[in-house]
């Protein structure tokens, strides 16, 4: 039995079986209907989510399996002040598999320390988020059929944005990665990921505020949203959250073949406009997100056909 | 200034300069029954100045804790008014519940019970990360 609380504690050699495995199941839906047959997941959500919620639910009864959980933690027993580990103590009670989203850092770490069945971290505040990383990694393996050799640049809320510290510390592993963070300086990526992942691996990154200056060189284009629930001051918010629009007369100097993505939601961060360009691909993210989250949680529960 | 030796105990040198009051208060040695001698700021060959700090008894240091507070330090064991061990400290690569985390998103705000546990990032920058947020403490 194994958690996953960050996307460091998958190898590449297993990010490369998961990325096979998705495959198989994107070529072949049918064969995998009851994979996970008589398993039960139980997504536990005590932060708001659309995607990796529904995603997950989605995978599991695409592999038969059933689906339990909250959707918000007004429903759960935090409101009565009930501790994370005693929760997924008693939810291991009913489920084989848990899928945690929370606003404190570190909730699905403390989780997996008592839990005696697999945690799988759907988000926890602003620090780790693996499975939008596996969709990720996914969409730009489909899109560009490698990882290696790749100007990515990420452009937004780089300091709070947990999908752009999880994706940046996965395809540090991989070479010939360029990396342009894009963002405004209150918002810059973590001094710790700048250390741990960039200095440490050797990769090659520059920061940036400007995003028309740089647009012309990315192969990867990685958009993010300004959260609001991030910010303890609310002017700070204001004053950053359309400091990047990405519309389509600004696609004029990028390359033809740049993929645009984004974990979502949006809010004005890409215009509406770019959604009918060939290079937004943020959509068929979210799809690749599921099969990978099938992929996941049937490596998880160390379920073959 | 003397201070007499120790029959049985353990002697913490080579303490950088003006730490030594701060691993008293870390290692709670005022909650031992015997004495406990402070030296600071005397001189040393090798550092300038040291402090050093004798227990007169013989007491069961906690290494990790004194190798994240001072990982020069020395440790000698004294039994029977003779060295019997030396120990050099060093950064050890786990410390639970020394330190607490700063972060106010961390898990570790609001969740009962659970250890305070740093490790080791960084040797050469002395640099802990906590294991659940990732926050960062300088030792």
């Amino acid at each position: 039995m194994f958690h996953l609380n960050s996307i460091q504690d998958l190898t590449e050699t297993q990010i490369d079986a998961l990325i096979s495995l998705a495959e198989e199941i994107v070529r072949d839906k049918a064969k995998f209907r009851e994979a996970c047959r008589y398993k039960t997941l139980a997504t536990l959500f005590y932060e708001a989510s659309t995607r990796t919620r529904l995603s997950f639910e989605a995978a599991m009864h695409e592999l038969g399996g059933n689906v339990i959980g909250f959707a918000d933690a007004a429903s759960s027993s935090a409101t009565k002040g009930e501790s994370v580990a005693d929760t997924v103590r008693t939810v291991a009670c009913y489920a084989d598999i848990i899928v945690m989203r929370h606003p404190k850092e570190g909730a699905p770490m403390a989780a997996s320390l008592k839990s005696p069945i697999p945690i799988i971290n759907a988000g926890d505040g602003g620090h780790n988020h693996p499975t939008q990383t596996l969709a990720d990694l996914f969409t730009i393996y489909k899109i560009k059929g490698r990882f290696e050799k790749q100007t990515i640049g990420l452009c937004g809320d780089l300091m709070f944005g947990r999908t752009v510290h999880s994706l940046i510390r996965a395809l540090s592993r991989y070479n010939d990665i360029e990396f342009v963070l894009i963002s405004p300086e209150e918002l810059r990526l973590p001094d710790y990921l700048k250390e741990d992942s960039l200095n440490r691996s050797n990769v090659t990154f520059r920061e940036t505020e400007e995003l028309e200056g740089v647009i012309q060189e990315l192969d990867v284009l990685y958009m993010t949203r300004v959260q609001r629930e991030r910010f303890f001051n609310e002017a700070d918010y204001v004053r950053l959250k359309d400091r990047y629009i990405l519309t389509r007369s600004m696609l004029r100097n990028a390359k033809e073949d740049l993929a645009i993505l984004h974990p979502l939601p949006r809010v004005n961060e890409i215009a509406v406009e770019v959604d009918d360009d060939h290079r937004a691909c943020y959509f068929s993210q979210m799809l690749y997100g599921k099969y990978m989250r099938m992929a996941l949680l049937m490596n998880m529960l160390e379920v073959s056909l | 200034m003397n201070i007499d030796s120790i029959q049985n105990g353990i002697v913490i040198d080579h303490i950088r300069a003006g730490n030594s009051l701060r691993i008293y208060r870390y290692l709670e040695l005022d909650k031992l029954a015997c004495s406990v001698a402070i030296i600071q700021n005397c001189k040393s060959r090798k550092m300038g100045r040291k402090d050093i700090i004798k227990i007169d008894e013989e007491y069961e240091v906690n290494l990790d804790i004194l190798g994240y507070l001072d990982p020069d330090a020395t440790v000698t064991f004294i039994r029977d008014g003779k060295t019997a061990l030396k120990r050099k400290c060093a950064l050890p690569d786990k410390i639970i519940n020394v330190i607490h985390c700063k972060n106010p998103r961390c898990i570790t705000v609001t969740e009962p019970g659970l250890d305070q546990s740093f490790r080791l990032a960084d040797r050469e920058r002395k640099r802990y990360r906590c294991i659940y947020c990732d926050a960062s403490m300088q030792a």
